[in-house]
């Protein structure tokens, strides 16, 4: 397995009380995989990406990348955040923002040179090299993000609600970005998100979290065909039956957290005849 | 360009209108501290000669150069560190608010007990007082590095050397510029302060001399020198920063615009 997150465990030490974030989570990714993680708002997806990003120390449990507990951002990984305005270097012109990573590896220039060329290519930026990052709109500016992270070669490329702070159009062009990427680099992705439409047209697999604290729900295996696009797949009935289910169980996982657990089992019971 | 004329023209105005109420003012003053301004700018090309350029104004100039410049790299450096680390922080920060409340003038005799009365003395008293709104807007500005930043650069492995390079300094360079910008003007103070307590040559002392001669208008026409050559540093100033900071501006527009 590629990545592996084993029993991890967060607790924010807060002011009155310590808050568990992620209580307990088990799952991994085999190299190839394009899996998205969904759950209601607020359930510890940003916590969890960070540590397995290396970013944030869990409280307990573990991250293994190739087998290596992950202790600080390993080499193998890219993230690309929600914020693409604070994420790139506004005094960088576009190119400089995807070459940065290259130049600090230590990469020969001409070597350098051909994949930001390639992965500004790969995310339609072709003509956008010289241009500083704000000049771009938001769609064009989180394209720079993810060429950056491509250009960067990982192992794992791990994206938190990338698309949450663009319109509706760019989106549904921004995912299907995605999709070509996996396709055609063979990366493999990570998929944070809170829009269950977006989780099951992208993924694999979807994996749905419970509330905080957090714990996994289920692992769905996303049967549509691997060519997908916005129009088929989406009124596919298929993908309907799927959303569904999806999202009975994150209001089952919502309830579950105000209500008591009797009727979420209910709220599963739902979730699992909307699949047969 | 009829804009740009316009603003010429505004920022023309004043200067204009005030030279003009000095002139009439003065005209037929028989003051023999006030003398008419007209006097004074015919006095101006006899006192201000390639000569006197070159022994006085020039003198002052490299002071200034010297003691501003050893107060950006200290301020920044010294900002850097102290922005970097709370704890730092915490321990420097009441300290550095006691110097920083000291006016730097009377900085000037105790220095003189230390650096004597030369060059040095006159570069330590500008540095002394030009380091701090460059280090206090340094610690600002390195604090206030945005965290989405950080973390990219954390997870792209740029640490160390490269992090202060491509994003520490370079985040913290609109803050920076705004403390260089306040030094500047601190700067110009101390220059002539310092020349007035103890010296042999520079603007400072060349105005003091012409006071004590009661040279009236050769005293006026250093004061305008003055004043011209502090406008014409802030003038540079700001096209070097404008230069410097163009992104930070043109994301500002943008900004604005949007909101």
């Amino acid at each position: 397995m590629l990545l592996e997150v084993r029993d991890l465990k967060k607790v924010y030490e807060g002011r009155q009380r310590p808050v568990e974030a992620v209580r307990d989570l088990t799952f991994g990714l085999d190299a190839g995989d394009l899996v998205c993680l969904v759950g209601p708002s607020g359930c510890g997806k940003t916590t969890l990406l960070k540590c397995m990003a290396g970013l944030l120390a869990p409280t307990g449990g573990e991250v293994l990348l190739r087998d290596k507990r992950v202790t600080g951002p390993p080499p193998g990984m890219a993230v690309v955040f929600q914020e693409y305005g604070r994420s790139l270097f506004p005094w960088m012109s576009v190119r400089d923002n995807v070459e940065l990573p290259l130049r600090n590896k230590g990469m020969p220039r001409r070597q350098r040179q051909e994949l930001v060329a390639g992965a500004l290519a790969a995310v339609g930026l072709a003509d956008a090299h010289h241009a500083y990052p704000w000049q771009l709109s938001g769609g064009m500016q989180q394209r720079v993000a993810i060429a950056r992270a491509v250009a960067y070669q990982p192992d794992v490329l791990l994206m938190d609600e990338p698309f949450a702070a663009v319109d509706a159009q760019t989106r549904a062009d921004l995912e299907d970005l995605i999709r070509d990427l996996w396709r055609e680099l063979g990366v493999t992705i990570l998929f944070v998100t809170h829009d269950i439409d977006e989780a099951v047209y992208l993924g694999q697999r979807v994996i749905i979290l419970s509330s905080s604290p957090t714990v996994v729900r289920e692992v769905l295996d996303v049967d549509l065909p691997d060519q997908r696009d916005q129009l088929t797949t989406r009124s596919d009935s298929r993908f309907t039956e799927l959303r569904s289910h999806v999202y009975a169980q994150i209001q089952a996982a919502k309830r579950e957290s105000t209500v008591g657990s009797h009727d979420a089992a209910r709220q599963t019971d739902l979730a699992r005849q909307v699949l047969q | 360009m009829t804009r740009v004329l316009t603003r010429i023209g505004l920022a023309l105005l004043l200067p204009v209108v005030l030279f003009a109420v000095w002139w009439f003012a003065t005209a037929n003053s028989q003051n023999f501290y006030v003398p008419p301004l007209r006097e004074i700018l015919s006095t101006f090309p006899e006192v201000w000669t390639g000569q006197r350029l070159r022994t006085d104004v020039l003198p002052s100039l490299i002071r200034l150069a010297a003691g501003y410049t050893v107060a950006v790299l200290a301020g920044v450096a010294l900002g850097v560190l102290v922005g970097g680390s709370r704890r730092v922080r915490a321990v420097l920060e009441p300290v550095l608010e006691f110097f920083r409340a000291i006016p730097p003038p009377v900085l000037v005799p105790v220095i003189m007990l230390f650096a004597g009365i030369g060059d040095t003395m006159k570069v330590v008293v500008i540095a002394a007082g030009c380091v701090w709104p460059i280090l206090l807007n340094t610690v600002e500005g390195v604090r206030a590095v945005d965290g989405v930043l950080a973390d990219t650069c954390r997870s792209y492995g740029i640490t160390g050397e490269a992090r202060l390079r491509h994003l520490v300094l370079r985040s913290a360079s609109p803050q920076i510029a705004a403390g260089m910008r306040q030094a500047l003007s601190i700067g110009i103070i101390l220059m002539v302060i310092s020349e007035m307590f103890a010296a042999s040559n520079g603007l400072g002392f060349t105005i003091v001399q012409f006071q004590r001669g009661f040279a009236i208008p050769d005293m006026w026409s250093g004061i305008l020198l003055l004043g011209l050559l502090g406008l014409a540093l802030s003038v540079l100033f700001r096209l070097v920063e404008s230069w410097a900071l163009r992104w930070y501006h043109g994301q500002r527009r943008v900004q604005r615009g949007r909101s």
